[in-house]
């Protein structure tokens, strides 16, 4: 569905990421994992057409996407939650699911799908009047995610959405991105809590930086000495 | 408080909500996307022109040349922003300023060179009669334009806080590339605030034209009183506008009558940088 071929990234003569491949199939949960710096963000923005490939190729459903906007590529299924959730703060947070539906283009689409995430995350729809910049981390995260939603995305990215968060509340963060995966949404996700997205996730890239070293199902990855020693904090 | 009085700070009140609407324009172009611009005086004056022209041409008054400069400004506005404002925004800021001033020295002699630097002015009596409401006395064309004036600058505020199209340019406003992970355009939601603001530009000349001389250089006291108005109110937000306006309006005004119409000028900016001192983000701006 996704696939991703040496990508390079520069910050003009920095680079961001130097070599990364990955392949996201139809109905996958892919997590892509490694230290702070190791390129995580980098790679999602990059797909997401927030900044520029300097070389590479990206591929979404078969059709080259490097080099378009990142509002041309939203339109076409693939949603993006950012790092550091990127909310409109000053607006409500009904305003911000709102606007999470601008791609759609059948826009009498728009009630279910806020239903839709308003069930997913029922704290949503109490703040729904609340000013988004008011809210707590949990929920900021909760209205990042009902967000992208919003575009009905075939392919979900998440970028760290641990972050920050209690332990109960990534807890059942995660759980909800089980749910959503379990009903067919495709979903690559970023993340530095290693033993956690190992857990949900079916596959997984490790980024070191700015390179894809290993890679495999999500299981061997959580068995592999070398993860394990590195990321895990093990033997 | 005697009859003249209020007459007096309804005067203020009434040349107060045009100043608003003009600054409301300025102050959007710049909680957009932090671009001052030097051009929105002769927008006015723009406007000021086409409201004489549909006069000298048509014979009609603000009920034609008020929707008929709003949509000539409106589209000057985007070309501007297309044609220059645009290939600048990323620029050091005295890009921006010479880009704007530009534009603004272009519109001022290009209007010199083809109506002259004669004073214009239209009839007194195309908006005739005086109002005269609980004995405070107010021409008819004031009354009009403070009337629409208001309206106008009220509408542009629920516009941005109550619609989508609202919704999306403040996104842009606030996270240009969250706003573009939303599949919102930047650009076009850019190009509608430059057609906003100089269509309300444009209402506001229209609305002046009616009771104020035509000049090329008009703009250039009314772009004083936007910026006066907008650092007042507080960059970026309309309510602010509509307050520091009206406030500047009755202030004009009291002065004009208490010290005399010379000193006017002295007092509204003395209040002016008594106001950035206590409070540099102005009245209503967010510190
Ligand atoms: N805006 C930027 N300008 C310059 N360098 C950057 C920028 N963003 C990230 N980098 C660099 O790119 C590398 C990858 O960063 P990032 O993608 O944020 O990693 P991660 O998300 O895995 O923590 C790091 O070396 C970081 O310092
Ligand atoms: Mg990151």
């Amino acid at each position: 569905m996704l696939s991703v071929r040496n990508l390079e990234v520069r910050y003009g003569d920095l680079i961001g990421v130097a070599d990364v491949s990955l392949e996201v199939p139809q109905g996958g949960m892919v997590a892509l994992l490694g230290s702070n710096g190791a390129g995580k963000t980098t790679t999602l923005n990059a797909i997401a057409g927030l900044i520029p490939a300097s070389s590479g190729r990206i591929d979404f459903e078969g059709e080259p996407i490097a080099g378009r906007p990142a509002y041309a590529i939203v339109r076409k299924g693939l949603a993006l939650s950012p790092e550091g959730w990127r909310l409109f703060t000053q607006q409500s947070v009904e305003s911000n699911l709102r606007l999470g539906a601008t791609p759609l283009a059948d826009k009498s689409r728009l009630p279910d799908l806020l239903a839709h995430v308003y069930e997913i995350f029922p704290r949503l729809a109490e703040r729904r009047r609340q000013r988004a910049g008011t809210m707590s981390g949990g929920e900021r995260q909760m209205l990042a995610v009902g967000r992208a939603l919003m575009s009905d995305p075939r392919l979900l990215m998440l970028d760290e959405p641990s972050l920050g968060l209690a332990p109960a509340i990534v807890e059942s963060m995660y759980e909800t991105f089980g749910r959503l995966h379990k009903a067919g949404l495709t979903i690559l996700l970023a993340e530095q809590s290693v033993e956690l997205a190992l857990e949900f996730a079916d596959h997984a890239y490790v980024l070191q930086v700015g390179r894809s070293v290993l890679s495999g199902p999500a299981a061997e990855l959580a068995d592999n000495a070398e993860v394990q020693r590195v990321y895990m904090g093990l033997g | 408080m005697t009859a003249t009085l209020l007459q007096v700070i309804a005067g203020g009140l009434l040349l107060g909500a045009l100043y608003a609407l003009f600054a409301s324009g300025l102050t959007l172009i710049w909680g957009m996307m932090n671009v001052v611009n030097f051009a929105h005086g002769d927008f006015v004056m723009l406007a000021m022109y086409t409201s004489f022209v549909v006069w000298k041409t048509l014979g009609l008054g603000p009920a034609a040349s008020v929707p008929i400069a709003a949509l000539v400004l409106a589209t000057v506005g985007i070309v501007a922003y297309f044609a220059l404002v645009r290939h600048v925004m990323r620029a050091p800021m005295i890009a921006q300023i010479l880009a704007t001033f530009g534009l603004a020295l272009f519109l001022r002699y290009g209007v010199f060179w083809y109506f002259g630097a004669n004073f214009l002015s239209l009839p007194d009596n195309l908006v005739g009669g005086t109002y005269d409401i609980w004995g405070i006395r107010l021409p008819a064309a004031r009354l009009l334009a403070g009337a629409v004036a208001l309206l106008v600058t009220a509408g542009l505020h629920l516009l941005l806080t109550r619609t989508m199209l609202g919704s999306r340019m403040l996104a842009v406003a606030e996270d240009e590339a969250a706003a573009q992970l939303m599949g919102i355009r930047p650009h076009r939601m850019q190009a509608v605030a430059w057609g906003l603001a100089a269509g309300a530009a444009g209402i506001a000349g229209a609305l002046i034209s009616t009771f104020f001389y035509i000049s090329p250089t008009v703009g250039e006291t009314l772009a004083i009183v936007a910026f006066v108005t907008v650092s007042l109110g507080g960059f970026g937000s309309v309510p602010g506008a509509l307050v520091a306006g009206l406030l500047i309006g009755v202030i004009e005004s009291l002065s004009a009558y208490w010290i005399g119409a010379v000193y006017k000028d002295i007092v509204t900016y003395s209040l002016f940088v008594a106001v950035l001192w206590l409070r540099p983000q102005g009245l209503m701006g967010k510190a």
